[in-house]
Formats: structure tokens, C-alpha cells, sequence
């Protein structure tokens, strides 16, 4: 004990030293060049394959926030952050553009939670249909460029592909005009009811999707509308990836496919970085200052002057409008959007990405969902992938002698996500509640629980509700 | 001399409980007044329906000009009248700082374009707001204390974070709920003095419901009495002291047979 006291641990003393910039730097450089080496030497036929890159992908992935964490200068964390998501992905994506589909949906339920944090986050409003705003952008962009059926396409007002970037500021504007129509009538409510209502209101928003295809046939129905339109290919980009392919050896034949998943890759990372900055400038703001305030504290909020209905409409058209410009790439990118992409258990996965991650911070949202949308897409995938390789190849596990042939299909991981999600939930809840990346303010908040919250008087809008308890404040 | 505060045939009644019935107020310009009353007066009802927090059923209140009818709270804290709370409500994760800057938002010009572009106008005010929020932190005696999370602040600090708070509106009048309660004589006493400067330096007139006879007596100028929503008596601190109504409201109830009496008879046999 009291030699302890004295001389460091060993492991404090590590730290100390991986605390020094230059050190941390180059530990930061080599843990790249090991990830990029690993994963561009990965070979898909490679009976292994499927565990190889679930071990090694999230490296990368989560190089970013490694290189935040580190003890280092802006300019050179930019730069490490600009060398990764533009050097570093696209080259691998280049060999393998599985991983650009993998980082393009990370980006697009990253700007979801983004979204979905500044309404529940900064806010504190429970907001349950939140995918319903993804689903106006994705639908707004869809109408007008789908290849369907639908009203659009027999009158010939279909618009062209470069559009695309118009239309993603024109998701932003009618998701945002949603939001306020929606919190209108709702805003009113709090807690509980709030999130029962918008709950309700995301359902709405599917099935209104579902039924406008009759009459007028402006969705397609439960069809969809299919080959919604995509941003045209700069011939720059084209030019751009046939030649590296070239330099790399690489077959030049998917070039034009490969092309477009790089700029969806592009314009995802441009969106993500956007809609950081609006949530950063946001948060520090007197308008962020107002939604802790009323998150913390309505009474006292709407009492030191702050407009409770403005603001919470404010918190829910801009979580609104995120997810409608996140909804009009969706859109682009998977050239399909019908109703079934827009359920309630999208809206509940991403707010576990948000409360996974920390909610209320923007950092912590990202991680969430990059965390979720890795462990859905490329961890448990991949499992089963393995798990099939396996079992077509006789695999036989040593010591226990299990024919990996016996695993029931039952069993498969990807079947599991749900239950794995629910566990993961039911651990984040106990060992660390506020996320695995808390926001030090939330932290605090988690840490005092509903305290003195629970029993305040109740404002204006609810006279009926105070009836019970007459100058509640005068205990 | 005009009145900064109306009040005329204010009533508020939850179910039968008639909490205010019939009050008349006036304030003046400049003044220090305090309401004072019994437990369950209705003391604090008379502040939630002036600033807002409760639809009064029939009166009227105006102030500065102005009727107070049917505004929303941001809307009376708008139109110059701020407030404490009784049991202190600050947002008590930000700290001290933001607290006050919070107080300041019915003053701000906020819009949504600025604060994303980061004009030069956003940033002048954001300066201004911080600037103003530290010297309201030194006014009432927090000088260097507003990067505290205001939660970890003793208790008497957080009553004068919640006065900077109200101040930061400012207001033309500041309704404080029970500002001493909780507090030691000492504290007591420099709140005391904080109340008279708060009306002297910057002009703000005061009204504070309190119990501490001690601060009533000592500060104010003026005193309105509520027992069971009803102003039985008002005047200057001696006249309240000599009125008989006063006493009986306070000390013996016999008529009236509640448990506050049983209690009170306790103590005194």
C-alpha cells in the first residue's frame, strides 16, 4: 500500500508517457498504418475473412475518435481526421466497396442521431416517430425522381439527377415545415405523453406513405417507388478512380459503380460534417443555453423568460430537418424507398444509438452510431457469414469437436440483432447509464436522478393538473 | 404617486378552495414591499398568478401600463417583472455563469441565422450577454464563482444565483419568494442588505414574501398581510406590528381550529 502511494503504477506511468504529444502521435500513425495494412491484405476468399474484418474495420472506423481523444494540436487532429476519411477509406474502398457501403450507412444513421439528439439531447423532448422526418426526405426526393408509377413520372415532372443537391436543401425545408406542423399540436405535452404522440405521429407519416398511391398516385403505395434518381458522376471522379484503380492493379470494370458509391461516400461525410457544425454552434448558443434550461427546468425556463412552444418547435424542426436532408441521400443512395423502411423500430434504434453513445453530446451521438450501426451491419453479419463459411467447409472446432455443420440456422447471429441490441441496452444501462462517451453535464444530471424535477407546479398550459394540489410551491 | 403594479379583485380558486379571493394591490415605483401571511395564505399563488404560472378566475392586474391577463410567463418576464422561487429552481447542472445568461433571454435578439453563420452580430451580443452575467454574478457578491455548476453551490449562494438570475431580465420589478428562507442570521442579514441595493443601484423595485420577521420588519417599507387568500391588513412595518388582526392571524386561531393551531397552542401552554 505504501510503496504504492509513492512510486507511480506501472500502468499510470504508461499513460503518462502515451499522454506526451509526440509519442501519442506516432502511436496514432502506426495504429493507422496497421489498420490500412491488415485490411487492404484482407482476401475475401480467405475462409476467415468474414472474422478478420469484423476484428479489423472498426479500427479504422473508430480511428477518428481515437485521434480526438489524443493529446495532440487542432490542426494536427484535423489533419490526421482529413488523412483517414480521404485518403485512407477511400483507397480501401477502392479495393473493396463493400466498406464505402458499410461507412455510407454509418453516415446516415450518424446524422439521424445527430439529429435525433438535438430534440432529445439538448431538448429533453422524447421524440418517438422520429424517422418520420427521415421519411419525408427520403419520399420528397424519391416522388420526383422515382422511375414509378406515381403522378410525377406519368406527367413527365420527373427532375434530373443533378437536382439532387437542390433537393436536399428542399428535404431540409418541407421535413422542417413537418416537424413544426406535427410539434404544433404536441409540444403542449411532456415526458411520457409527448413520446406516446410522436410515436403515434411516426406511424402516421408510414401509413399516409403506405395509402397515397390512390387516388392520386403519388408514393407508389406499399410497392415503393423504385429507381429513384442519383446524383450524376463527375467525370473528374470517374477519371479519378479508373486511374487509381490502375495504379493499383485493380480491374478497371466497376468503375462507374464504384464512382458513385464514392461520392454518395463524399456528400454522406460532407452532411455529417454539416450537420456537426449546426449542432456544435447550436448547443453554444443562446438557443442551446435554452434547451438545457428547459430540459432541466421548464417552469423555471418559461418563468426567466425563455418561450417554451417556440423553442421545443425550434429543437424539433431542426432535429427535424437533419433527418430530412439525411432522408433525401437515403433516398439517392438505396434507389428504393418504400414504407417498411420507416417503422417504429428504426425510430427506437436510433435513439439506443444515442443513449449507447451519451446523449446530449454530440461526440457521443456519432459514437453511438457508429458503434450500433457497425455491431448491426458488420459484426453480426459477418458472424453468420463465418459461421456459413464454416459449416460449408466441414469446419471442425479442436478440443470440443463440434461440427460447426451441427449449429442450428436457427442460431445464426444476424437473427439476434434484436436480442444483442436488448442486452447490450440492459449492461449500457448499469455499468455506464449516461454512454460510453457521456456529456459531462448529462453525467450530472443522470447522477442526481429526478430529484426535485418530479413534483413542480405545472405551467400555464396545464391549470387542470394543479387543481389537486393548490399552491404546490408554498410546502 | 403611480402605481408600477395594479392589483384589484384578484381571485384563483382550485375547486373549492378559494387560494386568492378578492386581493387589491398596489405598488410603487421604487418601493420594497413584502407580503407576508401564514402558511397556505396564499402567498405564493399571488406570485404564480402575477407572473403568469396560474390563470387568475376573475381580477385585474397592471402593471407598468399594462394588463398582465392572459400573458404566458416568457411574456410577463418580457415585459419587466422577474421572480425567484420559493424552493430554489436554478438549472442546476450548468453552472452559475449560463444560469444567469439564461435570465437574459427575453433580452436577446435571437435568431436562428446568426447563431448558424456566426455574424459579428452573434458574437457581440454572446460577449455582451457574459460580460453583463459576471458583473450581475459580482453584484449580489458570486465574483468568481460563475464557472461553478451552480448544483455544488451552497445554499444561500444559490438564492442570490437565482436573484442574479431575475436580475438579468431587467426587470422594473423583482418578486422574490421567501429569499431568506434556509438562511443563518448572517446571511440573512447581507441578503437584507443585497435587497436594499437591488432597489438602490439599479433602480428595481422589490417585493418579497417572507417569513423572517426580522427581514420584513428591516427592509421593507411597505407590508400587505394574506390569511387564507384574503388581505386582512397592510401598511408600514409599525402599523402591522400594532394590528390586532396581524396577531390573531399569527399566534391565536381559536375560531378558526386548524391543525397550524393545535400546534401553536402546543408551544404555548
Amino acid at each position: 500500500m505504501v510503496t504504492k502511494s509513492v512510486s507511480p503504477s506501472p500502468w499510470a506511468s504508461l499513460r503518462n508517457v502515451v499522454k506526451q504529444p509526440v509519442v501519442a502521435g506516432v502511436l496514432l500513425v502506426v495504429y493507422l498504418l496497421i489498420a490500412t495494412f491488415i485490411l487492404s491484405n484482407l482476401n475475401r476468399r480467405d475462409l476467415w475473412f468474414p472474422l478478420y474484418s469484423t476484428l479489423t474495420f472498426p479500427m479504422l472506423v473508430l480511428a477518428p475518435f481515437l485521434i480526438l481523444a489524443a493529446p495532440l494540436r487542432v490542426q494536427i487532429k484535423a489533419l490526421l481526421i482529413v488523412v483517414v476519411l480521404f485518403l485512407i477509406i477511400p483507397y480501401l474502398g477502392i479495393r473493396d466497396s463493400s466498406y464505402l457501403e458499410l461507412i455510407i450507412q454509418i453516415c446516415i444513421f450518424a446524422g439521424l442521431a445527430l439529429g435525433l439528439n438535438i430534440v432529445v439531447g439538448f431538448a429533453g423532448l422524447l421524440d418517438l416517430g422520429y424517422i418520420a422526418f427521415f421519411a419525408v426526405g427520403a419520399y420528397t426526393w424519391g416522388m420526383v425522381s422515382s422511375q414509378a408509377n406515381t403522378i410525377f413520372y406519368i406527367n413527365g415532372w420527373l427532375v434530373s439527377g443533378a437536382a439532387f443537391y437542390g433537393f436536399i436543401f428542399i428535404g431540409v425545408g418541407v421535413a422542417a415545415l413537418v416537424g413544426i406542423l406535427l410539434g404544433l399540436p404536441v409540444l403542449r405535452l411532456r415526458g411520457d405523453y409527448l413520446a406516446i404522440v410522436t410515436l403515434g405521429f411516426g406511424e402516421m407519416i408510414r401509413v399516409i406513405a403506405n395509402n397515397l398511391d390512390k387516388p392520386i398516385n403519388l408514393t407508389n403505395g406499399s410497392q415503393g417507388l423504385f429507381n429513384v434518381g442519383h446524383p450524376p458522376v463527375p467525370p473528374f471522379l470517374f477519371n479519378a478512380v479508373v486511374s487509381a484503380q490502375g495504379t493499383l492493379g485493380l480491374p478497371t470494370d466497376n468503375a462507374e459503380p464504384l464512382a458513385q458509391q464514392l461520392l454518395f461516400y463524399v456528400i454522406g461525410i460532407v452532411m455529417v460534417a454539416v450537420i456537426i457544425v449546426v449542432a456544435r454552434r447550436l448547443d453554444n448558443s443562446p438557443i442551446g443555453r435554452a434547451w438545457t434550461a428547459i430540459r432541466e427546468d421548464e417552469v423555471a425556463a418559461i418563468a426567466m423568460g425563455v418561450p417554451l412552444v417556440r423553442m421545443k418547435l425550434m429543437a424539433f424542426a431542426m432535429g427535424a430537418s437533419f433527418a430530412g436532408a439525411i432522408g433525401v441521400l437515403y433516398g439517392a443512395k438505396q434507389t428504393f424507398v418504400s414504407p417498411e423502411s420507416f417503422s417504429l423500430i428504426q425510430s427506437i434504434s436510433i435513439l439506443a444509438m444515442v443513449i449507447v453513445g451519451g446523449i446530449g453530446g454530440i461526440r457521443g451521438a456519432l459514437f453511438g452510431a457508429v458503434i450500433v450501426t457497425l455491431l448491426n451491419l458488420l459484426v453480426l453479419k459477418n458472424m453468420s457469414l463465418q459461421i456459413n463459411a464454416l459449416r460449408n467447409v466441414d469446419f471442425i472446432v479442436p478440443l470440443i469437436n463440434f461440427h460447426i455443420r451441427d449449429w442450428p440456422t436457427q442460431l445464426e447471429p444476424a437473427k439476434y440483432e434484436r436480442f444483442i441490441f436488448g442486452l447490450l441496452l440492459i449492461v449500457m444501462m448499469i455499468f455506464r447509464p449516461a454512454g460510453l462517451l457521456p456529456e459531462p453535464r448529462r453525467r450530472m444530471e443522470m447522477k442526481a436522478g429526478s430529484d426535485d424535477v418530479e413534483d413542480s407546479p405545472t405551467p400555464a398550459e396545464e391549470p387542470a393538473a394543479t387543481a389537486a394540489q393548490p399552491d404546490a410551491g408554498n410546502v | 404617486m403611480s402605481l408600477l403594479l395594479d392589483v384589484r379583485n384578484l381571485t384563483k380558486k382550485f375547486g373549492g378552495l378559494t387560494a386568492v379571493g378578492d386581493v387589491a394591490l398596489g405598488i410603487e415605483e421604487h418601493s420594497i414591499s413584502a407580503i407576508i401571511g401564514p402558511n397556505g395564505a396564499g402567498k405564493t399563488t399571488f406570485f404564480n398568478l402575477l407572473t403568469g404560472i396560474y390563470k387568475p378566475d376573475s381580477g385585474t392586474m397592471s402593471f407598468n401600463g399594462r394588463s398582465l391577463v392572459g400573458l404566458r410567463p416568457d411574456q410577463v418576464n418580457a415585459a419587466g417583472m422577474a421572480r425567484t422561487f420559493q424552493s430554489i429552481r436554478l438549472f442546476p447542472s450548468m453552472t452559475v455563469l449560463e444560469n444567469v445568461m439564461v435570465g437574459m433571454h427575453s433580452r436577446l435578439n435571437i435568431s436562428l441565422i446568426t447563431t448558424l453563420l456566426r455574424t459579428e452580430a452573434f458574437k457581440e451580443q454572446e460577449q455582451h450577454v457574459r460580460q453583463k452575467a459576471s458583473d450581475l454574478l459580482r453584484f449580489v457578491g458570486l465574483g468568481g464563482k460563475g464557472d461553478e455548476v451552480s448544483r455544488n453551490l451552497p445554499y444561500g449562494d444559490q438564492r442570490r444565483v437565482e436573484i442574479a438570475r431575475a436580475l438579468a431580465s431587467d426587470p422594473k420589478l423583482i418578486l422574490l419568494d421567501e429569499p431568506t428562507a434556509g438562511m443563518n442570521p448572517q446571511e440573512s442579514a447581507s441578503a437584507m442588505n443585497l435587497f436594499s441595493r437591488v432597489r438602490d443601484e439599479l433602480g428595481v423595485t422589490v417585493v418579497l414574501i417572507e417569513h423572517d420577521m426580522k427581514v420584513v420588519m428591516g427592509v421593507s417599507e411597505h407590508i400587505s398581510v394574506l390569511d387564507y387568500g384574503q388581505k386582512i391588513a397592510e401598511g408600514t412595518p409599525a402599523a402591522i406590528r400594532a394590528n390586532a388582526r396581524v396577531i390573531e392571524a399569527y399566534l391565536g386561531r381559536r375560531a378558526a381550529g386548524t391543525t397550524e393551531n393545535i400546534e401553536t397552542e402546543e408551544v404555548n401552554s
